[in-house]
């Protein structure tokens, strides 16, 4: 199938589970609602199912979190992922620990959906990732797409996910070419949390990405092609869980291990995967880096901020200078 | 012995022995959990509801099994109150594998689904949203979600913005504002006005004795009755004079409201011997509960729920 754009890939998705499950609801509509999905979606399914809220973060999440305990499904928007630390109270001191502190007796199947990521001129406040805040939280999955078509497979898994779902949208990906290459889109089907996908089968050098970056690494994978270097991208798709099994699969074979994240290195998943790899598999490492970003607040100023974000020509230049290779050869 | 407040009999008065048996149940229940605390049996905090307890259980009264309660920190009082088995909750508390939670949430944390409590919520105002965000399920239902919170809590972001959410959708939502003042003078913050607050919302409210189980479960039916008609959420503001916190309860109480139920039993006519026969079965039924518990095993740290996610559906 041709790859939707990112609004009707997320329209989609929400009017697919909201016919399929009427325990579905969405909440808010405050974000930047990519799709202007809400207005068409309340005016499809009705205000019981498609429901108006305050802006808040504090309230929504908490209210969604009590609304899934009870037995509904609930999705809300935040405004921006920076917000999210007004919704923490809910997704991490109650969403994410309901199911152990109860003993299993039951479940927060809600889904926090979050405008994310850099290089949109949106400054320091609106720009920031908070999968590092987040990964550390036993109990909440951290889903981050890395195309519209993913986005669509993904969102649909975390709604049927009995677990609660913080779900990234990248920026980004709004602006996505709707082809990237030869690789095969999932077909509208939900995508289960948890697995990683090979992005680009390669031999050389693994390189590991999430949300937004995963473009960025395909396009340099295909410039390094053009240098005879053949580099595998993995998509993780999920932060948490983390998929680290195929990291290792992926490493036994090419020996080489890159990790870009769209966030600081201290405290950053990139650097995080880096440690687990090397306890699990130091032996199959002749090189293992990160390229993350400086540890700073994102600027504003396009000519700063994009000094200080990760694309595929600063990937490039870092596999070319680990792999001792020239620049610009080939 | 009756049913602990569980069942409403017909008979006015029944009703309300009953509800007396459970105030007496979650006062002693308090007392033998400090004791095994002060033995090291119990490890974790235990927050005090002696003094509150009219507010729990006149406010469950007027709600019907499948309702949601959520609950603060000090939620013993709400679990009893919603029909939690005493011998669930003593063995949560004492950590153990057949406890209402497994062992995995202690005092402050206490669920129990099946008797409706969504939860007890140790982050000062989470129990507003989790019972505004069950009404949005509950609606649906024909069931009531109420939350128990403390004076301070009026404070915080979650009582405006939630009170917002439920007054424009008309959720089926009772908020229970359960004021400890002798607690809040202590700490400097009492005099604030709370059920005014809910004028701004659109909101009906109403000023409780806290003290009194009659005029709480009066209050309670009312808002209750607005709920599951369809006309939306309450806010009682429920003012206790209760036990001062820092003091471990050890403090005076100047209006028992435990006390104040007893003598309103006898003035409406329950014989004397009526009631003791009543307190021997609590205190009976809660020292089985306290012995089961402890005869309980530990949670096994390799058994169930060791894995982080429940399973897909």
């Amino acid at each position: 199938m041709s790859a939707p754009d990112l609004r009707t890939a997320i329209r989609e998705a929400l009017a697919e589970e909201l016919e399929r499950d009427a325990a579905v609801v969405l909440l808010g509509g405050c974000g930047e609602d990519p799709g202007g999905a809400l207005g068409y979606l309340r005016e499809r399914f009705g205000p019981e199912r498609v429901l108006g809220a305050p802006s808040s973060g504090l309230a929504l999440a908490g209210a969604a979190y009590g609304a899934a305990v009870a037995g509904l499904r609930p999705v809300f928007e935040l405004a921006s992922a920076d917000l999210i630390t007004l919704a923490m109270d809910g997704l991490v001191n109650r969403a994410a620990k309901f199911w152990h502190v109860s003993g299993g007796q039951g479940t927060v199947p809600l889904v926090a959906r979050a405008a994310v990521g850099a290089g949109c001129r949106r400054g320091a406040i609106d720009s920031q990732s908070p999968c590092s805040w987040l990964q550390g939280v036993p109990g909440l999955k951290i889903a981050f797409p890395s195309s519209p078509a993913e986005a669509r497979g993904l969102l649909k898994g975390a709604i049927r996910d009995d677990n609660p779902v913080v779900f990234l949208e990248h920026r980004r990906l709004r602006f996505a070419r709707s082809a990237k290459g030869p690789v095969p889109e999932p077909d509208g089907e939900a995508i289960p949390l948890g697995g990683a996908r090979v992005a680009r089968a390669g031999r050389d050098l693994t390189i590991v990405s999430a949300g937004g970056s995963v473009s960025d690494a395909l396009d340099a994978a295909d410039l390094l092609a053009g240098d005879g270097v053949d580099a595998e991208v993995l998509d993780l798709r999920t932060l948490r869980p983390l998929d680290l099994e195929a990291v290792l699969e992926s490493v036994a074979r090419t020996n080489r291990l890159l990790a870009v994240e769209e966030g600081p290195r201290l405290g950053g998943w990139a650097a995080g995967l880096l440690g687990l790899v090397a306890e699990r598999a130091l032996h199959d490492l002749d090189d293992a880096w990160t390229l993350t970003m400086a540890e700073l607040p994102i600027p504003y100023s396009p000519t700063l901020e994009d000094a200080l974000l990760a694309d595929a020509g600063s990937i490039v230049a870092g596999v070319r200078a680990r792999l001792g290779l020239a620049p610009g050869v080939g | 012995m009756p049913g602990l407040g569980a069942a409403q009999p017909e008979h006015a008065t029944a009703g309300y022995l009953g509800a007396y048996g459970r105030m007496l149940l979650i006062r002693r229940f308090e007392a033998a959990m400090e004791r095994l605390r002060a033995l090291g049996e119990v490890q974790g905090p235990i927050h005090p509801y002696a003094g509150r307890e009219a507010v729990a259980v006149g406010v469950c009264m007027a709600l019907e099994p499948a309702d949601y309660v959520s609950g603060h920190d000090h939620g013993h009082g709400h679990a009893l109150a919603k029909g939690t088995d005493p011998e669930a909750l003593a063995a949560e508390l004492l950590g153990r594998e057949t406890g209402v939670c497994g062992g995995r949430a202690g005092a402050a944390s206490v669920i129990d689904l099946q008797n409706g409590l969504i939860g007890c919520h140790g982050t000062v105002g989470g129990s507003i949203a989790a019972a505004v965000g069950a009404g949005l399920a509950a609606g649906r239902r024909g069931r009531v979600a109420v939350a128990f919170f403390g004076g301070p809590s009026a404070d915080l972001g979650y009582f405006h913005e939630c009170m917002g959410i439920a007054a424009v959708r008309r959720l089926p939502v009772v908020l229970v504002c359960e004021r400890d003042l002798h607690a809040e003078r202590a700490r400097g913050i009492a005099g604030a006005d709370v059920a005014g607050r809910a004028a701004a919302h659109g909101m009906p409210s109403q000023v409780v004795d806290g003290d009194d189980l009659w005029a709480v479960r009066a209050a309670a039916a009312a808002a209750v009755a607005r709920a599951r008609s369809g006309e939306g959420p309450t806010l009682l503001e429920c003012r206790a004079r209760g036990l001062d916190e820092d003091s471990g309860g050890a403090g005076t109480m100047p209006r028992d409201p435990l006390a104040g139920a007893r003598e309103r039993l006898l003035a409406d006519g329950v014989a004397a011997d009526v009631l003791q026969e009543l307190e021997r079965g609590v205190e009976a039924e809660l020292d089985r509960a306290v012995d089961r518990a402890l005869a309980a095993p530990h949670p096994d740290p390799a058994g169930a729920l060791a894995t982080e996610f429940s399973p897909a559906r």
